[in-house]
């Protein structure tokens, strides 16, 4: 079954660049939330030597040389684009894994194997042309050799014009590539296994495909193992389709500064769980409970340091944010100490149910459904779905909000606010 | 001397089913011996609310929190007079989105700054509706890319020219020289202009 991987070349950078094509060969980086480290780099950054992850304080000085510029992470925005590129790109399939907000699998089974080279550059073109995102695509016979197939196409190390099917090689081109690719380079194989793997002399990608998997399963697990098989071309990780509900939510962000008060807690946990609470609506679940955490800044060691978190049970499963916020509030109340300057909250609304399928309680006061709650959630979701995020909130989220997130340097929202769209002289 | 109560059935002990202190048949219910004190509790705490603590009569009180019952509309008209003419020819009303913007991923908004297309009717703060997804040809209004920035004329190719031509008169056309690369980000489709 042939199946290919598409992923958005340095995504955050590509739609930065889709309108404000000036950026186009400028060195330019996207950072993380307060804005705090690099999560993607142009070509041109990378170049530089500038590895990701890496902190902007430590890159200013060599951005003012060399004139980097920073973007703050604008989600609204790259998330509008992905939507477009995956629907895109579920016009040349029919059965699409979304795998994250800029890679999609694809399965190709029943096309005839020679026109797959074609083909993928046929997906290529029209993302590049119909949004504006240049892709790379890779193309295999298992999801494992398709994600290394991308990343030569990638890098140019096989394919042409940023498509790589590993069909088209012959076995002995197939051994030279793969002789030439380090193990870690493999899906699923993190740096400790890579290490590992290492000390038994296993260093290629080539050496591990020729493993005997059942070593590899004892050796390892049978995570490992499957990597083995797939790798030989077995298929052993099935594409996962769309609407494979969640097991969790989770809401958290570190402050733009540091909180000391229970108050400002209080304000950040009921805004995160409002959130959390909006997207279980909107998978349809309910959650039979919500943790909530706090910690200090585990990078300022000279100051003293906190961390707890707590789980907090519901009587009911429930996907109201009022109730859902009482439960947070009352955890954190509990797990609060004064003195300490936190800089992260967090919420995580676990056992999530679809709606509708939740085991009553025996002496439970609470209807299963409530009508009235139901609705309630409908409207506040419709209005703000209509006129913008927040327009009505729980008021223990604040109206200051001194704890948000620094984005000091955001580009506007090109394709979601009338009053931000691009413009053309 | 009381005079006994009358058994409904002669071979059986007791009182008549439905004659206690609740006015109606009861039932034993069997539960785990740990929990006793719980559901006990429990009990107690709902008497308040419950038909417990209001029974000896039979008077049934209404609830202090009574739960909204809903009962449905009946939405079906009993046929009266002549079903209405047009029932057969109800259509979807037109859509706007629908009919401006053919292909949904590919459609962007772009805001109109300046004079430079007057003549084609695109006036400084107009919307334009740009689909990326349009092969540009000869003739079509685009948004192109010039020196990094987004410009809107329209696309004349002839004589082995590449134009980018303002619809106004007081504008100089865009000339591309050669090996210089057209790049056109979109296609104008429509205009959109708000009179009120």
């Amino acid at each position: 079954m042939p199946v290919a991987l598409v992923d958005c070349n340095n995504f955050y950078i590509s739609c930065e660049r889709l309108f404000n094509p000036k950026l186009e060969g400028k060195p330019i980086v996207v950072l993380s939330n307060n804005d705090g480290c690099a999560v993607s780099r142009s070509n041109e950054v990378k170049a530089l030597g500038i590895k990701m992850g890496e902190p902007w304080f430590k890159m200013e000085q060599m951005a003012r040389q060399h004139g980097i510029i920073a973007f703050s992470s604008n989600y609204t925005l790259y998330g509008d684009i992905s939507s477009r590129v995956m629907a895109t790109l579920a016009t040349f399939t029919p059965r699409q894994e979304i795998y994250s907000i800029d890679e999609s699998f694809l399965d190709l089974d029943g096309f005839p194997a020679h026109t797959l080279q074609d083909y993928g550059q046929k997906i290529r073109r029209t993302v590049k042309r119909n949004i504006g995102i240049p892709v790379c695509v890779g193309i295999a016979s298992t999801k494992t050799l398709a994600k290394l197939a991308n990343h030569c196409a990638k890098k140019d190390l096989a394919g042409n014009d940023g498509v790589c099917d590993l069909g088209q090689l012959d076995e002995a081109q197939r051994r030279a590539l793969f002789q030439s690719l380090p193990v870690g380079e493999i899906w699923g194989i993190g740096r400790k296994i890579s290490e590992s793997l290492n000390q038994l002399g296993i260093e290629t990608v080539e050496q591990l495909r020729a493993a005997d998997p059942d070593f590899i399963r004892k050796r390892f697990s049978v995570v490992v193992e499957r990597t083995v098989r797939e790798l030989n071309d077995i298929a052993c990780i099935e594409l996962e389709q769309a609407g494979t509900p969640r097991q969790q939510i989770l809401v958290s962000r570190s402050f733009g500064r540091s909180v000391v008060t229970l108050d400002d807690l209080k304000e950040s946990v009921t805004y995160f769980t409002t959130r959390a609470a909006e997207k279980l609506r909107k998978d349809g679940s309910v959650a039979n409970s919500v943790c909530v955490f706090i910690r200090t800044n585990p990078f300022k060691v000279n100051e003293p340091q906190y961390e707890r978190s707590v789980v907090v049970p519901l009587m009911q499963s429930s996907d109201d944010t009022a109730m859902l916020v009482k439960a947070a509030l009352f955890g954190l109340k509990h797990i609060y100490l004064p003195g300490y300057q936190y800089k992260k909250s967090g919420v995580m609304l676990m056992g999530l149910q679809p709606k509708g399928v939740t085991q009553g309680n025996l002496f439970d006061e609470i209807p299963i459904s409530d009508e009235k709650s139901d609705s309630r959630m409908k409207v506040i979701d419709s209005i703000n779905r209509k006129m913008g995020k927040d327009t009505i909130a729980f008021a223990g989220s604040g109206t200051r909000r001194s704890w948000a997130m620094r984005r000091e340097r955001m580009s506007p929202n090109y394709t979601t606010r009338w009053d931000e769209l691009v413009r053309a002289g | 001397m009381n005079t006994p109560r009358q058994r409904h059935n002669p071979n059986r002990p007791g009182r008549t089913p439905g004659t206690g202190p609740y006015g109606e048949i009861t039932k034993v219910m069997r539960i785990p011996e740990s929990v006793v004190d719980q559901v006990a509790t429990i009990l107690e705490s709902c008497k308040e609310r419950t038909f417990l603590n209001k029974t000896k009569g039979s008077v049934m009180l209404p609830a202090e929190n009574p739960t909204p019952a809903s009962i449905p509309l009946y939405s079906h008209r009993i046929p009266a007079g002549f079903p209405s003419p047009a029932d057969d020819y109800i259509d979807q009303r037109i859509s706007l989105d629908q009919h401006l913007i053919p292909h949904r991923e590919s459609t962007f908004f772009v805001r109109a700054v300046g004079n430079s297309m007057i003549d084609a009717g695109i006036f400084d703060g107009d919307l334009l509706v740009v689909d990326k997804s349009i092969e540009p040809v000869h003739g079509h209004i685009v948004i192109a890319v010039i020196d990094g920035e987004l410009t809107v004329k329209r696309l004349i190719q002839q004589n082995g020219e590449t134009i980018l031509r303002p619809a106004n008169a007081r504008f100089k056309d865009i000339v591309l020289k050669e090996g210089q690369e057209l790049s056109v980000w979109g296609v104008v489709t429509s205009t959109i202009k708000t009179l009120v």
